[in-house]
């Protein structure tokens, strides 16, 4: 879908892209990274509209600097701000912008009303588009991306200002534009854990560089560490330190989870243990026992997306210069214990 | 958001068809024909000239424009109802002279509509919605010039188009008629060009509506003012070629300059001393590169208002 090839960008002041090579296969990916980290810019580079510094980049197979025209005939853009008038409707809006696109004039008013229905607009797409809710706008913005039948929709932060619930529509709708019209999809966001639920692959960048590149899975799988939770007994009054200091002596790097990023104060009577192999649940479970304690929780941690960025107080990883991926399981604190994963009840499913 | 579509598609299937049901189609891609740049060019074209008089818009905003196009054409259809019956056997006004006559018209046209055209789609940032299709900046460009030159040309040619058809009705000489709105229209056409430059480029340099407005009348009129005002001082002193040159600096009357100097037109300079040969080619000059100045300054300003 996308390949770009040490693709770099820079300004008079600024680099925009420093050499990014990615490559991008059909499906829903999602594009992270904080603002000013090179994502619009990108964009624009995908679009045609913007030249490279240096490098190339091909979309649909297609190059970026000779062939922009045919490329934004089968792709779509849905911008991050606003960008509907307010005194025409949204079919009136939508047929226009299908136009542009180089659809005659029948297919427009079909494909429009078609692309309003499914993004879920009904009686309302004849009224001005001023009165329409951020959600309903949302949908008029992703249905002008769409009206043309891309091969490929560029969705910039879709989600941007919507409420909890019509997030959660919007990023249903988002997974349907892939599996159901077949429509591949880059989508950007700085909210990770929108990614987790939406996107097949994902793509990290931070000031114009590439931080990681890799599927979902991935970035969620297991980490080979388990949270061990306990109580305490009368001989143990505190069950946790005890059992901190007799896995200690069996040689297992324990520490406690802290509190957790989203401050929940039970996380301080969790343990972290690293996974060494097999041995490592036999002894956890042989230590528990031995103490008298009675065993709370003990289950997998998994990794979320979060965590390949450090703490927000500056530790980020390419602001230090290091290697892609270096924090990888480094910041425990945004372990937090909320997570649905998590609470899996503790099957050890050896990842 | 539908939930149904894929779902009923295929059970509707497994049914069978049964005649009774309702098949929700889902999906549908499309195969047909993507005309492309010069279709979508041509689009915006006929979008923009339609939303130059309302059409296709609310219906409060085609009371304006249609307003100022009969306000325009009426003092046409008053001179020929007054010809004809009172059987002259020439029109009482020149072609050339009727967009002069009623420039304040013309001004408020342009005054109301450039910003109508241009600053909307830069208010409500849709600017970049077009950018990310296969047109350009140039066809932007290209199609909102050209839709403004023609709506002002619209306005500026029928009144014209009334009084000659008036005048041939009224048996009038028919080589003198014709050749006077031949005139008459050469000069709106430029007229047409030139306003809709300076009209668009004023327009798009704010995407707020009401000091575009503002802005298109103040540069329309003041230059008008001054210069009246200072050809009058130059014509009580006697300095002629000043009132000549004069013309130079505001709009109307460097449309009026050129066509008294190629189009046989009387000036409505005062006491009628309009630029001869000489003079008159360096207003067409002037005109042709303003007309290409605006042109340029409008494909700089969306240069940086893509993306």
């Amino acid at each position: 879908m996308i390949a770009t090839e040490s693709l770099s960008k820079r300004y008079p002041r600024v680099t925009a892209l420093d050499r990014l090579s990615v490559d991008i296969t059909p499906g829903v990916t999602g594009l992270v990274g904080a603002n000013g980290a090179g994502k619009s810019t990108l964009i624009k580079i995908l679009l045609g509209l913007s030249p490279a510094t240096e490098g190339s980049a091909r979309v649909l197979g297609l190059d970026v600097a000779t062939q922009g025209a045919e490329i934004r005939e089968r792709v779509g853009y849905m911008p991050e701000h606003d960008c509907l008038p307010p005194d025409v409707s949204a079919t009136e809006f939508v047929v226009h912008m299908a136009r542009m696109s180089g659809l005659p004039p029948a297919a427009a008013r079909e494909r429009t009303a078609d692309t309003l229905r499914h993004v879920g607009l009904y009686e309302e797409r004849y009224r001005p588009m001023g009165g329409y809710s951020t959600g309903m706008k949302q949908r008029v913005k992703l249905a002008q991306a769409l009206v043309h039948d891309p091969h490929l929709v560029l969705l910039d932060e879709p989600t941007n200002g919507l409420d909890p619930v019509g997030r959660d529509e919007m990023l249903a709708l988002i997974r349907r534009v892939h599996t159901d019209f077949g429509i591949s999809v880059l989508v950007t966001s700085h909210l990770l854990g929108e990614l987790e639920r939406t996107c097949d692959h994902v793509v990290v960048i931070d000031g114009g560089r590439l931080l990681r590149s890799s599927s979902t899975e991935e970035f969620t799988q297991a980490t080979g560490s388990l949270a061990v939770e306990v109580t305490d007994t009368d001989a143990c009054p505190d069950g946790t330190s005890a059992l901190l200091a007799a896995l200690a002596a069996a040689g297992l790097e324990t520490r406690p989870a802290g509190r957790a990023a989203d401050g929940s104060p039970a996380s301080g009577r969790v343990l972290l243990v690293d996974v060494a192999g097999e041995s490592t649940y036999d002894i956890v479970r042989d230590a528990v026992a031995d103490l008298g304690l009675g065993l709370v929780r003990m289950e997998q941690r998994r990794h979320r997306i979060a965590e390949v960025f450090r703490d927000d107080d500056g530790e980020h990883p390419a602001a230090t210069g290091q290697a892609p991926a270096p924090a990888w399981g480094a910041d425990w604190r945004k372990a937090s214990g909320t997570d649905r994963e998590q609470q899996n009840g503790g099957t050890v499913d050896a990842a | 958001m539908p939930p149904e579509t894929r779902t009923t598609a295929a059970s509707g299937r497994q049914q069978g068809a049964a005649p009774d049901v309702i098949h929700n189609i889902g999906y549908r891609t499309y195969d047909g024909p993507r005309l492309g740049r010069g279709y979508a060019r041509r689009s915006l074209y006929a979008q923009s000239l339609r939303g130059a008089y309302g059409l296709g818009r609310s219906a409060k905003s085609k009371v304006m424009p249609m307003i100022l196009f009969g306000v325009m054409c009426l003092p046409a259809a008053i001179v020929v109802a007054v010809a004809v019956s009172t059987k002259m056997n020439k029109l009482p006004m020149e072609y050339t002279r009727y967009a002069i006559w009623l420039q304040l018209v013309i001004g408020l046209y342009l005054a109301a509509q450039a910003p109508q055209s241009v600053s909307r789609d830069l208010r409500f940032r849709t600017v970049p919605l077009y950018f990310s299709r296969p047109i350009e900046r140039v066809d932007y460009v290209v199609a909102k010039f050209a839709a403004m030159a023609s709506a002002l040309f619209v306005l500026t040619a029928t009144p014209l188009l009334i009084l000659y058809v008036g005048a041939l009705l009224a048996k009038m000489d028919f080589a003198v008629q014709t050749k006077g709105f031949a005139y008459g229209l050469a000069s709106v056409t430029l007229l047409s060009l030139f306003y809709a430059g300076i009209g668009l480029v004023v327009a798009a340099l704010t995407p707020r509506r009401g000091f575009g407005v503002a802005a298109v009348i103040a540069v329309l009129t003041i230059p008008y003012g001054a210069v009246s005002t200072i050809q009058n001082i130059a014509l009580a002193s006697d300095n002629i070629r000043a009132v000549e040159w004069l013309g130079l600096f505001s709009p109307i009357t460097l449309i009026d300059g050129v066509q008294t100097a190629f189009l046989s037109a009387t000036s409505a300079f005062p006491d009628g001393h309009g630029p001869g040969t000489g003079a008159g080619t360096v207003y067409l000059l002037v005109v042709l590169a303003l007309i290409a100045g605006s042109y340029g300054l409008l494909m700089r300003r969306y240069r940086k208002a893509g993306l």
